[in-house]
């Protein structure tokens, strides 16, 4: 799994350089709870996670990309998995939506063991996603792009002899996805004819229209100026609270704006979790991040 | 749930519009009927570009609209043709039932390897495409006693259409037979590409990572579409069959699946009405070359070829939406 560049150089590393100052290196008890294991919890009786991983690993030959990840994204959490370019953060995100298979360990959404299930049947779970590099169906419109997700989640996409464009509702769900996100007057024009920033909010559109349980956000921001970036933030913010938002991104600013857990991967491993706070001023990070910029 | 309380937005209208009938629609018929009196001399001919155009129409709706890359249509082609044959030695003459038989069989036969050859993509799928119409080509020759092998499958005779319509020897019967299942299957293939399975066939053409994102069975959409075609397919072998009343190994070779995919490109795949421009086209072509040159004929369709690659990759059909916009633009 390779990385693009990336994006907004510099802003990611000083911002989280300002925010190492601010914080203590006070684990906290939400930490220390997190660490007893996923299955600890889930015996107390808090109910199942909208995701779980539990042990999770894959290997291609000899590199390990993903070793032993247990990780828990709570109903409703805004979660941020961030790490350097290599970490396996994309790696993670292919093997939770099931576009991989892992050599070991276990894929569970809203405590039911998925690991097994193609990635079509994990969507129809509530499990959605969208791409660090858009990928979309570029030669067709804005509104066809959101009518095919919202057709297949209610069913009728596999209908042969119905014109698409009659007396479905389908179409009319999708264009007020696009009014809620602001990208209705954009509706009629080709997906190939829009700036990349528009595009990026087609891919969150596309995945909305799913009406997801968890959403994973693989670099939402990623190639987009940031003149524009505003507008996805901003999208992010606004996604219903009840939906389980995992955010993978360089941007640290972005970050530190939505997430409030975050979770650092380092070569295929989870180095540490905690709060916004907690990952800032903790000296592991730092040095991962500052390594980076080194070697650069 | 929406705000759509004036008119529905262009975007709406746009899409809800689309499978609607427009008068154009009707020229590929009026042509069509236009030749069958303009041309009594031509039937013959007329005949076979009526059921090229019916067999690349079944491959514009996979190739087209699934991508779905293939040089292997030819299989179903000619399983269509072979059981029509066999059918109406073994004394099933009715033509009607013949052709349903003829589509159901080449069908079965597409579902049966789409199962296994849709798992691939790009060039191991066209591999596997060829190497199962070679297969079933050589099996085709081998099984003489059923096919005839090498000499051809003889001694065909089909009754009359509804018991009224003789097979005549100008064509005029055959003509129209293609031409009304050819009117059918348009209808149908029209009714799938404009169906929610049919747009979503387009979605995994276009991206199919998309697809699966969204929760799309992708395999099992794709068979369905190759299970379709290949009936279509073996409809038009059968049809070639019950109108020339023989069938060669050649309705299973890879020149007459490698000829499919360049009359539709030709014509402009996708689109649904590359069949109708490519194939008379090609055909044409053919037909007039051989005549002035017929030792170096494939040299001009060959030209052809790469005057269409290298100057529109769209098709024919492109070239006219590009020229019609130009005028547009200045009116």
């Amino acid at each position: 799994m390779t990385e693009p560049p990336s994006p907004g150089p510099g802003s990611a590393r000083s911002t989280l350089s300002h925010s190492v100052g601010e914080g203590g290196v006070r684990p906290s008890p939400a930490l220390a709870r997190e660490r007893e294991g996923p299955v600890a919890q889930q015996r107390e009786g808090e109910g199942a996670a909208a995701l779980e991983t539990r042990g999770l690993c894959k290997s291609f030959g000899a590199l390990a990309v993903a070793s032993e990840i247990d990780f828990r994204l709570e109903p409703g959490a805004r979660h941020a998995l961030i790490g350097p370019n290599g970490a396996g953060k994309t790696t993670f995100v292919n093997l939770v939506t099931g576009a991989l298979s892992p050599s070991r360990g276990r894929v569970l959404l809203a405590g039911e063991d998925v690991t097994g299930l193609p990635e079509a049947r994990r969507v129809k779970r509530g499990l959605a996603r969208t791409f660090q590099i858009n990928t979309l169906f570029r030669g067709l419109s804005v509104l066809e792009n959101v009518a095919l997700a919202i057709g297949e989640r209610r069913g009728v996409a596999g209908e042969l002899f119905r014109p698409a464009g009659r007396r479905s509702g389908v179409v009319e769900e999708a264009y007020a996805a696009l009014e809620r996100l602001g990208i209705a007057e954009d509706a009629a024009r080709m997906v190939r004819e829009l700036p990349y920033g528009r595009q990026r909010l087609v891919e969150i559109a596309v995945a909305l229209g799913l009406e997801p349980k968890v959403l994973l956000l693989d670099e939402p921001a990623a190639g987009v100026p940031s003149a524009e970036s505003g507008i996805i933030v901003e999208t992010i913010e606004s996604l219903p609270r009840e939906i389980a938002v995992l955010i993978i991104e360089h941007d640290m600013e972005l970050v530190f704006r939505i997430a409030r857990r975050i979770t650092v991967l380092v070569q295929g491993s989870v180095l540490i979790e905690g709060t916004p706070e907690e990952i800032a001023a903790d000296p592991r990070v730092r040095e991962v991040y500052l390594g980076e910029r080194e070697t650069a | 749930m929406t705000s759509l309380a004036e008119a529905p937005p262009a975007a709406i209208e746009a899409l809800a519009r689309r499978h609607r009938f427009r008068p154009s629609e009707a020229l590929p018929w009026l042509v069509a009927l236009l030749c069958f009196f303009a041309f009594p001399d031509y039937l013959a001919l007329g005949t076979q570009v009526l059921i090229s155009i019916l067999f690349a129409l079944s491959l514009d709706l996979i190739l087209g609209y699934g991508g779905i890359v293939t040089l292997g249509q030819a299989a179903f082609f000619g399983v269509g043709a072979y059981t029509a044959g066999i059918l109406a030695v073994h004394g099933w003459t009715e033509p009607l039932s013949g052709l349903v038989a003829a589509g159901a069989v080449a069908a079965v036969l597409g579902v049966v390897t789409g199962l296994i050859l849709l798992r691939t993509e790009g060039l191991t799928l066209l591999m596997l495409t060829l190497v199962v119409a070679e297969m079933i080509r050589e099996g085709a020759n081998k099984a003489s006693q059923w096919t005839g092998g090498a000499d051809g499958l003889q001694g065909i005779s089909i009754s009359p259409i509804f018991g009224l319509f003789r097979f005549d020897l100008f064509r005029r019967t055959s003509y129209l037979y293609a031409l009304a299942a050819l009117f059918l299957a348009w209808l149908l293939v029209r009714a799938i590409v404009h169906s929610p399975f049919g747009r979503s066939l387009t979605g995994i053409r276009e991206n199919v990572a998309r697809m699966r994102a969204i929760g799309s069975p992708v395999l099992i959409r794709l068979v369905t579409a190759y299970g379709i075609a290949a009936a279509l397919s073996g409809v038009a072998g059968a049809l070639l069959t019950q109108t020339e009343q023989f069938v060669s190994l050649e309705v299973l070779s890879f020149a007459r699946s490698g000829a499919v995919v360049i009359m539709l490109i030709l014509g402009g795949a996708g689109r649904l009405y590359g069949a109708f421009v490519g194939v008379p086209l090609y055909m044409l072509a053919q037909d007039q070359l051989a005549e002035q040159f017929p030792i170096y004929w494939s040299t001009g369709i060959g030209l052809l070829l790469i005057a269409v690659s290298l100057g529109a990759r769209g098709g024919v059909l492109d070239l006219w939406d590009a020229a019609a916009r130009r005028w547009r633009r200045r009116a």
